[in-house]
């Protein structure tokens, strides 16, 4: 019983995750923060939901490709952001006007100088 | 038995599938009008990871372990197109 309570407790939970990375896609200002609002709050509420199917599931094959699933988005799911936002920034995708620390930027400003010395 | 909606994993598993369900809406808004090709490819993104935990659910829903294999499928695609995409973008750029 407590197993069952867990598990129903885990689907609301993360559940209610996806909702919350959906919002963030939906109402954050630039790209990278939508990136990182959609990736964070996405991956913990599948991997929950993976976990409530685990802890559920009778025959040890089905928990163990749900274990699989969680390590797959723990593994692709940062990856993809990364990859995905620095080709953003490589295209010219412009942050939030309210955005204050650009440490690329300021990387490449270094580069620059360095190269012209 | 014919009211299975006693049973706590099953009620949490219909809520679940109703808030997925809006999640997806909310990134199709998204998805729809994004200023930007990043935008969009983060929405679609955030669409096949709620895909992914809507099958999981489904799964929990029927008893049924087969949309466990469907879904760990659909993650390891989603990331590889995913980062064709990201590629895409980065040589679009440079030629």
């Amino acid at each position: 019983m407590i197993v069952v309570w867990t598990a129903a407790v885990l689907i609301v939970v993360g559940s209610f995750f996806s909702v919350l990375a959906a919002v963030g896609i939906l109402r954050m200002p630039d790209v990278y923060m939508r990136a990182q609002a959609a990736t964070k709050s996405a991956t913990l509420g599948v991997c929950s939901l993976a976990l409530a199917a685990m802890l559920l599931t009778p025959s040890p094959g089905a928990s163990a490709r749900a274990l699989l699933i969680i390590a797959f988005l723990l593994l692709t799911a940062p990856i993809a952001a990364h990859m995905i936002c620095r080709a953003a920034y490589t295209a010219g995708v412009t942050t939030w006007e309210k955005t204050e620390i650009d440490e690329l930027r300021e990387q490449a400003d270094h580069d620059a100088r360095e190269s012209r010395i | 038995m014919t009211i299975l909606a006693v049973y706590p994993v099953d009620v949490a598993a219909r809520f679940a599938l109703i808030l997925l369900s809006v999640a997806a809406v909310l990134c199709f808004i998204r998805l729809r009008n994004g200023p930007s090709l990043p935008d969009r490819v983060v929405a679609l993104d955030t669409l096949a990871t709620l895909l992914v935990g809507a099958l999981i659910v489904h799964a929990i829903l029927v008893e049924e372990t087969h949309s466990l294999r469907v879904a760990a499928v659909l993650a390891l695609v989603n990331f590889i197109g995913t980062v064709g995409f990201a590629l895409y973008l980065r040589r679009r750029d440079t030629s």
